[in-house]
């Protein structure tokens, strides 16, 4: 049998999802062994169980100066921002996608001025983004919509594009008016597509967050990374990263429950 | 009384002629099948009288209104695909058939009751009021095309346009697509341009047929000149001819 043929069972392909997981889990205990055994104070590979520790302590116990949990503190903090980078992103893309996709007016006018937008590297506008909007929320915030809404804007106007001319004739030729064309027919059609954008954008917006949040900031994950890395604390920094990890990982999980839930259109077949 | 008319129409797409000269005139109420090879214009000429493309000269009128520039309420189309909308249930789709021409495309309150008690009996008509509340997708392409035509008849359209419609359907589907048109045609007496690949399904159901094809052909550049009608046989009788007394086959002759 080929091997593009060969299928695995569900107890081998649970297993198998399994493995790297493993496998990178023992190679880093391994070398954490390795290290710890030469030089018991070492701090670049701190064994499990210590990551363990300090992810109990980090979770739990408020910070002596402060009294408040740091790791949740700069959780909220973090995802605010990301929440209203991402949302001011796909409400204006879905706005401009729309308007770009549907008039050719605003075709002729944006659509190669966004293509140009979307090149410059949004990190090399930040300091611009500090100077203009100061060291606050404003300029994550902004650094965030920056970074991704061109991106969005080109995907969501493309997908507009691409619904049937046959589908469009068919509504006017029930008497749609364009804003009705929008409304009932592109709009429905592109939320779900407008879903599959944000989650890929999802990963851009870390990056920026993270970026900005390194650079000046006074909470957040990426600032405290950013901070503890002067002490080597590793085991900090890896319970961050896993955490990071593990919101992005549920946000993706999450996103895909909700197109699956508000568009069954989209997965109905025979 | 001619209801369409169609008056002297150049197409070309750049350089490059697709229709010269159509002349035709079309009474209320007849069925016209459009046939002919690939490529000779028939969906062009099918846009044309949609309205979704202008002809480059010449212009056609429907009941004799000026020509329409966009398309809208007094043409209905159903397409060889994407005719029905994917994203609504089959109810919705024939309730949008109704409720697209307001102001937000949509109804409500006892408007809205009301349309769906029509809606209901439309799809009872055609035949899926059984699958009211699914999708578009799960249904099979012979149901789709029923929902699209009963999509564009509830907006009451004056001419009905059908781009292909059967084309991608499996013959014996087809065939009851066929009654299903002959029905609902001796019901509503409207105009109906079907487009079709089909000799035999052109000659059943039309009570005309309209052959397009290139009078003029150039050997050395087989686009150098557009195709136009050729033959405009009365397929009445079962497209037998000589039945009647008097019968118009309106070829074209070298003038």
């Amino acid at each position: 049998m080929r091997l593009i043929n060969q299928q695995p069972g569900i107890v081998l392909r649970t297993a198998l999802m399994a493995l790297p997981f493993i496998l990178v889990f023992v190679a880093y205990s391994i070398g954490s062994e390795i290290r710890l055994a030469a030089n018991p104070s070492d701090k670049l590979l701190p064994a499990p169980s210590t990551i363990a520790a300090t992810a109990e302590r980090l979770f739990t116990e408020p910070d002596r100066r402060s009294e408040k949990v740091l790791l949740w503190h700069d959780t909220g903090a973090s995802l605010m921002r990301l929440l209203l980078g991402v949302g001011i992103s796909a409400a204006l893309a879905t706005n401009i996608g729309l308007l770009i996709g549907l008039l050719p007016h605003v075709r002729a006018t944006l659509a190669g001025f966004v293509a140009v937008l979307s090149m410059i590297p949004p990190l090399a506008v930040l300091p611009i983004l500090f100077i203009v909007f100061g060291l606050g929320e404003v300029s994550k915030v902004v650094l965030i919509v920056v970074g991704i809404l061109p991106f969005l804007i080109r995907d969501l106007s493309a997908r507009v594009l691409e619904i049937p001319r046959e589908m469009i004739v068919k509504a006017e030729t029930l008497g749609a008016s364009s804003l009705v064309i929008a409304l009932r027919v592109a709009l429905p059609q592109l939320l779900p597509r407008l879903i599959q954008a944000v989650r890929l954008s999802l990963g851009p917006a870390w990056l920026f967050l993270i970026a900005a949040e390194a650079i000046a900031s006074e909470q957040g994950l990426g600032y405290r990374i950013f901070l503890v890395r002067r002490f080597l604390a590793m085991d900090v920094i890896l319970t961050y990263v896993i955490w990071i990890t593990f919101i992005a990982f549920m946000m993706d999980l999450a996103l895909r429950w909700m197109s699956r839930r508000l568009f069954p259109w989209t997965e109905a077949g025979l | 009384m001619s209801f369409v008319v169609a008056e002297n129409i150049f197409q070309s797409y750049g350089t490059r002629p697709i229709l010269e000269r159509v002349n035709v005139t079309v009474d209320e109420g007849e069925f016209i099948s459009i046939v002919g090879a690939s490529g000779c214009g028939k969906s062009t000429f099918l846009r044309l009288l949609l309205a979704q493309e202008r002809p480059t000269k010449g212009e056609i009128r429907v009941a004799d209104a000026p020509p329409a520039v966009e398309p809208g309420l007094d043409r209905g189309v159903v397409f060889q695909r994407y005719s029905v909308f994917p994203h609504m249930t089959v109810r919705e789709n024939i309730v949008a058939g109704e409720s697209f021409r307001r102001r937000f495309g949509w109804f409500s309150g006892a408007e809205k009751r009301a349309a769906r008690e029509r809606a209901a009996a439309t799809l009872e008509r055609i035949g899926l009021d059984q699958v009211a509340d699914q999708y578009p997708a799960t249904l099979s392409g012979g149901m789709q095309q029923r929902l699209a035509i009963g999509q564009a008849l509830a907006a009451k359209p004056r001419i009905l346009l059908l781009d292909e419609p059967f084309g991608a359907l499996d013959p014996g589907t087809r065939l009851s697509m066929h009654d299903f048109l002959t029905e609902l045609r001796e019901e509503t007496g409207m105009t109906v341009f079907m487009v079709t690949h089909d000799l035999e399904e052109g000659f059943k159901l039309g009570d005309r047929v309209l052959v397009f094809d290139k009078p003029r052909w150039d050997p050395t550049d087989p686009n150098a000149y557009g195709a136009t009608i050729t033959y405009d046989f009365d397929a009445r009788d079962g497209g037998i001819p000589f039945q009647r007394i008097t019968e118009e086959t309106n070829v074209l002759r070298p003038s």
